[in-house]
């Protein structure tokens, strides 16, 4: 949709093959800076496996992906997150024994300018970056309204808030792109509603390009701007919300096909 | 689980288990002070102590290292071996003092750790678990029998000559020497700076991280390898300064003497919980007073220690695998 120079992330011809079988095949997509997109799919889709190539869980089998111009294919995960790229995840996964405020801390630190011989040696210059960097962190807290909860354990806070300090989390990478992987399955539609609003602020405020898989056709619909669909680890579909949803093969592939003709 | 109805009665049974326990050993040390006197029973304590102590150094390697890479490194043991002979050589042939021998000797161990993890480790990181844990039995026979060797430490038991003259002190009838002040002394201070590292610095966050969610922590920037690098620097050197405190306390010195120690820290480590921290501390100073109170209390003590170390490790694996301060660990489905 988008051509090459003005994407921050270009996807061409991406496969990933587990022995046999194809989890994803040629899946292409392109997002300009500061995009919205959704992923969608019925389950097993391969769009979780898309985003595990991006950020360097997987390796993809064939196929390129370009983050503001350069490769990330073969990059280690966590140089990949440095370059600006962050993800939650479908299961969330939180470093469950760590007070909320190190949570964020954790993920924030890879700024720090200390090592450990500094933190051990110059006492002065690590206190003052220590400060610092609690500082910071508790300002990502208070955008997601977690400051009461800072030194809870993370696996005591209730699922919602959990969700919440996921992403607080991945932002505190300081990512230009952001990828949530399901970031509103199991909320109750209240806290979907705040979800998107939550998505819509941090969006403009951390000025994101956003790439999101979701199930709640109320958040895909409500909030991206552009979809792609995919099925059996092929892009069936890509339009706007609109045009997806009236696309036959989208609903096909979420019915299946004997219903659909049945309707 | 369908058995949840089963929970609260269990939980009953298993206070009443500790309970019981309590008052079991209440009971077991008012008779040994009974059976041989207060001095006798509290010097025991104390030397089961000391033995703690150094045993805990070795443990925190075992449990750190298991912590971020789910490996029982078995050439740890040999680490604190050659931990303890490089010391040898620096008092012996060069005249240092104490604290520049145990420098020396984690600096050698530090290098000596991180050479095999690069080398029988991180090829197999990807392989099952089992593969490494073989391979680490094999760095560990052989870093045992290539010492051995005659042109590297050779196969006789060495005297280890301390490089400071023994003084004992009695404080209300017990006996302390200068040793156990050194070995108390230079272990609290260890176990300090690696609260320190783990507690307030942002390695310490991210090893903490890594051990917890290892995948979530590379994709939140954090370099695994230098992680794991880390980790068992930071165990390579506990167990170096355990070498020669061990040395020190014990001093006769020959290729094969980390096996002992080795093991028994790291069933401490286990008895704890593996890779919880504050239970190798722990597991490690019951390990060493369970040893010396067996060596002062049972007929042939000194000959069934071992037997007695091996016995908690049969216990712990069949009442409380995860170990005191464990947490069952829950698998996700």
């Amino acid at each position: 949709m988008s051509d090459q120079s003005v994407s921050l992330l270009q996807i061409d011809g991406l496969t990933k093959l587990f022995g046999g079988l194809r989890a994803v095949s040629d899946f292409s997509a392109g997002l300009p800076e500061g995009a919205l997109h959704g992923l969608i799919g019925p389950n097993g889709a391969g769009k979780t496996t898309v985003f595990n190539m991006i950020t360097g869980i997987y390796v993809p089998t064939e196929g390129d992906i370009r983050f503001d111009g350069t490769s990330l294919v073969g990059m280690e995960p966590h140089l990949i997150t440095r370059t600006g790229v962050a993800r939650t995840f479908q299961n969330i996964r939180l470093f469950q024994d760590m007070s909320v405020l190190d949570n964020v801390r954790v993920a924030y630190h890879m700024h720090a300018g200390y090592n450990l011989a500094d933190a051990i040696l110059h006492l002065g210059r690590f206190r003052r970056q220590e400060r610092l960097q609690s500082d910071r962190a508790q300002e990502f807290l208070a955008v997601f309204n977690l400051t009461n909860r800072r030194d809870e354990l993370a696996r005591n806070l209730p699922y919602g808030e959990q969700r919440r300090l996921e992403i607080a989390r991945a932002l505190a990478t300081k990512p230009r792109l952001l990828l949530l992987d399901e970031p509103a399955a199991g909320m109750n539609p209240v806290e979907t509603d705040n979800l998107m609003e939550l998505i819509h602020f941090i969006r403009g405020q951390f000025k994101l390009t956003i790439l999101l898989i979701e199930h709640q056709m109320r958040v895909v619909m409500g909030i991206c701007e552009w979809i792609t669909v995919m099925d059996f680890g092929q892009v069936i579909a890509r339009g706007t919300p609109k045009e997806i949803q009236s696309n036959q093969r989208v609903i096909e592939a979420y019915l299946g096909k004997r219903r659909v003709r049945g309707l | 689980m369908r058995l949840t109805w089963l929970r609260t009665p269990l939980r009953i049974i298993a206070w009443m288990v500790y309970a019981a326990l309590s008052l079991v050993i209440v009971y077991g040390v008012y008779r040994l002070i009974q059976f041989k006197g207060a001095t006798y029973f509290f010097q025991a304590l104390l030397d089961g102590l000391r033995l703690g102590f150094v045993y805990a150094l070795i443990a925190l390697g075992y449990t750190m290292v298991y912590g971020i890479v789910r490996l029982i490194n078995f050439a740890h043991c040999d680490v604190f071996m050659v931990g303890a002979f490089s010391s040898y050589y620096a008092i012996t042939s060069y005249g240092w003092g104490i604290v520049p021998a145990i420098i020396l000797a984690m600096v050698v161990c530090i290098v000596l750790n991180i050479a095999i993890e690069r080398m029988a480790y991180k090829p197999l990181r990807n392989a099952p678990r089992i593969t490494a844990l073989i391979s680490a039995i094999g760095v560990s026979f052989f870093l045992e029998y290539f010492t051995a060797l005659r042109f590297v430490f050779g196969a006789d038991f060495l005297t280890y000559k301390r490089p400071f003259d023994v003084v004992v002190w009695n404080v209300l009838g017990l006996s302390i020497s200068n040793i156990t002040v050194i070995i108390v002394a230079v272990t609290l201070a260890l176990l300090a700076l690696l609260l320190y590292i783990i507690n307030r610095t942002k390695v310490g966050k991210a090893m903490r991280a890594t051990s917890q969610d290892a995948t979530a922590a590379r994709l939140m920037g954090i370099d695994i390898d230098r992680i794991i690098t880390l980790t068992f620097g930071i165990g390579a050197a506990l167990a170096g300064a355990a070498g020669v405190l061990y040395a020190i306390a014990f001093p006769q010195i020959w290729t094969f003497m980390g096996i002992m120690p080795g093991l028994k820290a790291f069933i401490a480590a286990v008895l704890g919980g593996i890779g919880n921290i504050a239970g190798a501390v722990l597991g490690s100073l019951l390990m060493g007073e369970i040893e010396v109170l067996t060596v002062s209390f049972v007929p042939f003590g000194s000959r069934i220690r071992d037997l007695v170390a091996f016995l908690v490790l049969i216990i712990v694996f069949l009442v409380k695998p995860t170990g005191i301060l464990g947490e069952p660990q829950v698998e996700k489905v």
